[in-house]
């Protein structure tokens, strides 16, 4: 067979080269899609082309390999719904931290096998980025794991804590980057072989990962998300340096990803104004503010009030939050406001950065129900136009439109939300009578322009529906 | 990699892709930030590549094992987020759609 494997090269730098111009195509909805289609053919050649590695071996385990995990990841992403996919994103960025561990697993393996366990090669480059690609990887794969399990639901949301959890995390991560280090410089003095440590220090790469998430709440999440996104780059990047010689594709690609989740995680930690550390290690919501007495009651409305409200309004806002994605009530809640388009009112969309599950979240169901992206305001271009809105509609928001976050001493203070509480009347579709993620009690809920409607925000959007078409 | 001129070269290269990422990113507006994610989540799903390359030049069986399983997460990632970004920007392309929204 002639020796192809010259096409790698110049095969991968066309693949960097359409990853950013994918990249670059999302600057704008219309382009978007045509930049993840070539992005896409780019990685399937690229795919493609590393078959023809020189000294490649396992070919059919790595066939066999391929159409398992693709088949899976194809499948499961077709079917779900557009509501479930922060956890989706979670479990793919998860799969790509474990792949970069894995690929770290082999090369320090490889690296440990061909030392005898002795100093001999010890204390190289390709150990020192195999090993911190390795830890990267494995935080971001058990910290994806336990962020899709939240998400999915199928482990409490809630944060969990229990007392010395700070030291108890700080302590395995010091462990793991020594058991790293003992990794890369495999020292003689050290009795342990590094068939222990070895393990031992992926062991605590997965724990430390485990541990750091677990005090993390679903609201927290778009934080978290975009930040593993970044660990995953990041790991991606560093295994590309542990191939001799380096994988530059891998390199540039990740360091890509990486710049893109971290400007991500700044900005929506921003958006709730928190830092990073804080978001990490605040365990949210553990505090309770004391000595505020809210003055006021809740009040109720029934539907066929907020219908005639909304039928004579000039100008309505919609502000949704997770609890519309929760009852998948957006399909309903477009229909409300063409209804009201078709009546003459001015109806516009509030979007809070962190409102949901992940960054952009309320946009992508929107858009699902068939929005147009021209009537999704962000924040800052519509709380100036809440003091002219007649009626504004908070669909299972709370927290982003918590006016306690302009009172010093609340646990939510400094946070920019949106001002629903300037309109001339606020009606808020809640489920019952509880509290938002944070357990605070929300001062909004008790204004004297605000109303409340209870019940399930698709089954009660149905019901406005109904009621307007009657008007 | 033991040679002090690659590591350079990949120092230098490292500076400027994540320039290059910061520039790009920083373009995307706030409502495309979901498949922004979704699309660097697939963009990282290069490490599939890498991955065959281990499994591909493991040779003991606990490295084939480990190498399988890089394999499968790797092909997962490169798929999944493929098809989450499509299927996303998708809905975006159909929203965009006159005579699609009654919304005036």
């Amino acid at each position: 067979m002639t020796d192809l494997s010259w096409i790698i090269d110049p095969v991968y730098i066309a693949t960097i080269f359409f990853f950013i111009v994918g990249m670059q195509r999302m600057s704008h909805p219309l382009t978007a899609r045509s930049g993840i289609v070539w992005a896409g053919a780019a990685m399937l050649i690229a795919t493609l082309v590393t078959f023809l590695t020189p000294g490649l071996t396992n070919v059919a385990l790595m066939a066999i390999a391929i159409v398992i995990g693709g088949g899976f990841g194809y499948l499961a992403a077709k079917r779900v719904a557009m509501t479930d996919m922060p956890q989706m994103i979670a479990l793919y960025n998860g799969m790509g931290g474990g792949a970069a561990a894995g690929i770290s697993a082999v090369a320090l393996l490889g690296l440990t096998a061909a030392t005898g366990g002795d100093a001999a090669t010890a204390g190289s480059a390709t150990g020192l980025f195999a090993v911190i690609g390795g830890l990267i990887g494995g935080v971001s794969f058990a910290g994806s794991i336990i962020a899709f399990l939240k998400l999915q639901g199928w482990m409490r949301p809630r944060p969990i804590t229990f007392s010395g959890q700070q030291l108890l995390n700080t302590t395995v991560l010091i462990l793991a980057i020594l058991s790293g280090i003992l990794v890369i410089l495999q020292p003689a003095w050290v009795p342990l072989s590094v068939a222990v440590y070895l393990p031992l220090f992926f062991v605590l790469a997965l724990g430390f990962g485990l541990l750091m998430t677990l005090p993390i709440g679903g609201a927290d999440m778009p934080v978290v998300i975009s930040m593993y996104n970044a660990f995953t780059g990041l790991a991606v990047a560093l295994d590309g340096f542990s191939f001799a010689p380096p994988n530059y594709a891998m390199v540039i690609a990740g360091i890509i990803v990486g710049a893109a989740g971290s400007l991500l995680t700044l900005n929506m930690a921003k958006a709730m104004n928190r830092s990073i550390r804080n978001v990490f290690f605040g365990a949210f919501g553990a505090t309770e503010e004391t000595g505020v007495q809210i003055q006021g009651s809740m009040k109720p409305i029934d539907v066929d009030d907020v219908a005639v409200m909304l039928a004579y309004a000039d100008k309505v806002i919609i502000a949704p939050g997770y609890g519309m994605a929760v009852a998948q009530a957006q399909q309903k809640v477009k229909e409300l406001a063409d209804l009201l388009g078709a009546r003459g009112v001015e109806v516009k969309f509030a979007i809070h950065p962190v409102a949901g599950r992940m960054p952009g979240h309320m946009n992508v169901l929107l858009a699902e129900a068939g929005v147009d992206y021209g009537h999704l305001l962000d924040r800052d271009e519509v709380n100036p136009e809440f003091p002219s809105t007649d009626v504004v509609l908070v669909i299972g928001a709370n927290d982003v439109v918590n006016p306690a976050a302009h009172r010093q001493g609340s646990p939510l203070f400094g946070m920019p939300i949106l001002d629903v509480e300037q309109a001339k009347n606020v009606i808020v579709l809640k489920r019952g009578q509880g509290r938002g993620f944070a357990g605070i009690e929300n001062d909004l809920f008790y204004r004297d322009n605000t109303r409340l409607l209870y019940g399930d925000a698709q089954e009660t959007a149905g019901r406005l529906v109904q009621a307007l078409k009657k008007l | 990699m033991t040679d002090i001129t690659t590591l350079w070269t990949a120092v230098y290269i490292a500076m400027l892709a994540a320039f290059t990422g910061y520039v790009v990113i920083s373009r995307v507006p706030v409502i495309l930030h979901t498949p922004l994610m979704s699309g660097s989540n697939f963009i990282h799903g290069i490490v599939l590549v890498g991955a065959m390359v281990a499994l591909g030049l493991a040779t003991t069986p606990l490295e084939q094992a480990i190498g399988f399983v890089a394999v499968i997460l790797g092909a997962a990632n490169v798929t999944g987020g493929y098809v989450v970004t499509e299927r996303i920007l998708q809905m975006f392309d159909r929203a965009k759609k006159p005579g699609k929204g009654g919304l005036k």
